[in-house]
């Protein structure tokens, strides 16, 4: 084990997997400059030269066609985007030819590509520069879907990532970058398709995303201060493929579900978790599934408008509470938005 | 004195006082917004804003400060914006990146590369369809030309003939990374004259000189609705994002030439050589900061907006 940040484990990722497989590499606006995709690029060039990590056009769809000819040609293109945002010009590419070259080959053709998009957040990254959209990707068959919340998941989950024969769509949130924690050393990978329970509880289960299982994990410790509650907190991971079994048994166990969602809420993943807990959990449940995502407007600049826009602990403390029929703690003393202060801009 | 060369000024001067007190007062942590500094490029919004008047419908890029100073002239809502403030135009919403005055001729600005550009297309179809006086202009970068819809648009627009100005400010530069790096072609306007489209480009940094440039452009729109792409080189100050300077990231060197030729100093020569008193010109110089500071403190002071707000205008109406 040795500590490492999310961002350092992306790298360490990366690295090693470029080392072990001569046919996997980098590219992407901004891939090997000096700011190096905010650390997780640095040192390829150098390790491993121009034609492994790449600088590209302003081209985002085209560069997307091309990381799929290059797949199909048997390399293992990493394509990087500084933001969900620039993805969409991608859409075409990922959606109409990416996600269903091998079937549209009958099973003969692959595309082994993955797309890492960072999601911004906070600091007045606004409505162009600040989106998740998940369920977008995990919407197409064809499609393998990863949001990773630990610097270890990063690691492993981005290895089993560029060893997969499929396309995946790795979603990094930006504040993760800051995260710490002892990471297992060399070759790791983590399986996609298989969640985790962040910790375990009785009362009640909370199925979070990304950036959420923190808030989530905030949430709990106010919630055992405050009432002697436990809750259970489960990361799918992987939203595509899903790990229903992790989240039907802790359903089935507490019962309650609450799904804190990094993104709108309206016809996004936490509908899909509802509808699955609707469908296979439904004598479990005591009280319907709550759902808890971004206020449904765009993005604002303003921090006290983003701040009324996100979602935080105290959010989901105050579901808890209603769901369970608790008393209002005071919640006045919590310091929420801590995590904020890290983050100076303007990126 | 020539009316023309002190208002160009002013705008020169405008945008840069205003980007100074950005960076006096940036590292107080309180205009929680990426700035993309203008610095050096001023000369291009001076002059075309300058010259479109109020027929200038701008739509502008994440790089929109001088955009904005030059064609709105409102220092106090650009402030209030930098603050995320209700003295801004959008109460806060859009920060630097997105700056919008649709009242006061600054469309919108997208801090999407290029994504723009077809936008403009559409709104100078809509003019000329609906016959009014207005000319719609779109700024965007180097970078913005090597995306498809970039060249689409050029295409829609010569084929349509939609009287659009195409204001490619080039910098040579997306972020850090040089043309040489990014495109496979010599030389974009060439490329461009292929198109059924009136080209203009130009190495001058004198903004009176450009005002020229788009009186041109503005005359060829006004007797053959034809479309106008202007080339424009420019040099940024700054860093791509922030307030800082960053030639020891290595990427590229600084290239005293583009000081020397900057264009407040040209246009601040011009007045004195037309027989302007220097004394006049500070005394200007000390007006616009004044009004400059006092609006940065005015946004300060003022309130942000109530939380409810959030949901105020997701739909139109
Ligand atoms: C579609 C898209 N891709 C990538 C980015 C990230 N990005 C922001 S600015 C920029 C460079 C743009 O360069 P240029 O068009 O020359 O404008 P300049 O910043 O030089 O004014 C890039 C790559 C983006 N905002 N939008
Ligand atoms: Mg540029």
């Amino acid at each position: 084990m040795v500590k490492m940040t999310f961002q350092d484990a992306l790298l360490d990722a990366t690295t090693l997997e470029m080392a072990r497989d001569d046919s996997v590499f980098v590219y992407g606006i901004g891939a090997p400059d000096h700011k190096n995709i905010f650390g997780t690029t640095t040192g390829l060039v150098e390790k491993f030269g121009e034609n492994r990590c790449l600088e590209t056009p302003l081209a985002e769809d085209s560069m997307t066609g091309f990381g799929l000819g290059a797949a199909m040609n048997g390399m293992r293109p990493i394509h990087v985007h500084i933001r969900m945002d620039f993805v969409l010009l991608a859409m075409n590419q990922i959606v109409n030819m990416l996600s269903c070259a091998s079937y549209g080959s009958c099973g003969k053709l692959k595309a082994p590509m993955v797309i890492r998009a960072i999601i911004g957040r906070g600091w007045g990254q606004g409505y162009q520069h600040s989106k998740t959209l998940h369920s977008y990707f995990s919407h197409i068959p064809g499609l393998k879907v990863v949001l990773p919340t630990t610097p270890s998941d990063a690691k492993g989950l981005l290895t089993s990532a560029i060893r997969d024969d499929n396309p995946v769509i790795f979603i990094e949130h930006r504040w993760l970058y800051f995260a710490e924690e002892d990471v297992p050393e060399g070759d790791f990978s983590i399986p996609l398709g298989k969640g985790k329970v962040l910790r375990e509880g009785n009362d009640l289960s909370i199925i979070a995303t990304s950036w959420m299982n923190i808030e989530a994990m905030e949430a709990a410790k106010m919630l055992k201060e405050y009432h002697g509650v436990e809750v259970e907190i489960i990361d799918p991971r992987t939203i595509a493929p899903l790990d229903e079994e992790i989240i039907l048994s802790s359903v089935r166990k507490t019962g309650h579900c609450i799904v804190a969602d990094n993104d709108w809420s309206f016809s996004g993943f936490g509908a899909e978790l509802s509808a699955l807990v609707a469908e296979k959990a439904f004598d479990s449940l005591k009280k319907p599934v709550t759902r808890i995502g971004f206020e449904h407007t765009p993005c604002p600049t303003v921090r006290k408008l983003e701040n009324a826009f996100y979602p935080n602990a105290k959010t989901i403390v105050r579901a808890v509470e209603e769901k369970l029929g608790l008393p209002k703690s005071d919640l006045s003393s919590q310091d929420l938005f801590s995590h904020e202060r890290k983050f100076k801009g303007p990126f | 004195m020539s009316s023309l060369s002190l208002d160009l000024y002013k705008k020169l001067f405008l945008s840069r006082a205003a980007e100074e007190c950005i960076m006096k007062y940036y590292h107080e942590d309180d205009m929680k917004t990426p700035m993309h500094m203008s610095m050096g490029q001023e000369f291009i919004p001076a002059a075309v804003c300058q010259a479109l008047g109020e027929r200038g419908q701008i739509f502008t890029s994440y790089r929109s400060h001088a955009p904005y100073l030059c064609r709105t002239d409102d220092v106090e809502g650009f402030f209030g914006e930098m603050y995320g403030k209700i003295s801004g135009p959008m109460r806060g919403k859009g920060g630097s990146m997105h700056l919008s005055n649709p009242d006061l001729g600054h469309m919108c600005a997208s801090a999407i590369v290029s994504s723009l550009i077809p936008v403009v297309v559409g709104a100078a179809w809509a003019n000329k369809m609906k016959n009014t006086d207005k000319i719609a202009a779109v700024f965007f970068g180097d970078g913005a030309v090597d995306e498809g819809c970039f060249w689409e648009s050029m295409n829609i627009s010569a084929l349509m003939q939609t009287p659009a100005l195409f204001i490619c400010e080039d910098n040579g530069l997306a972020v850090h990374t040089s043309k040489r790096q990014r495109q496979g072609y010599k030389n974009l306007p060439d490329i461009i004259r292929h198109f059924d489209v009136h080209v203009i480009t130009s190495k001058s940094t004198d903004a009176e000189e450009i005002h020229g440039l788009v009186k041109e452009a503005m005359d060829v729109i006004d007797k053959t609705q034809k479309p106008v792409f202007m080339h424009l080189e420019c040099y940024r100050y700054l860093e791509h994002v922030g307030v800082y300077e960053d030639f020891d990231a290595g990427y590229r060197e600084k290239e005293e030439s583009w000081y020397d030729s900057g264009a407040l100093r040209v246009q601040r020569q011009r007045l004195l050589d037309q027989g302007m008193d220097e004394k006049d010109i500070v005394q200007l110089e000390q007006e616009i900061e004044t009004r400059v500071e006092n609006a940065l403190m005015a946004a300060k002071a003022e309130k942000f907006p109530e939380d409810d707000e959030l949901y105020e205008g997701v739909f139109y109406g």
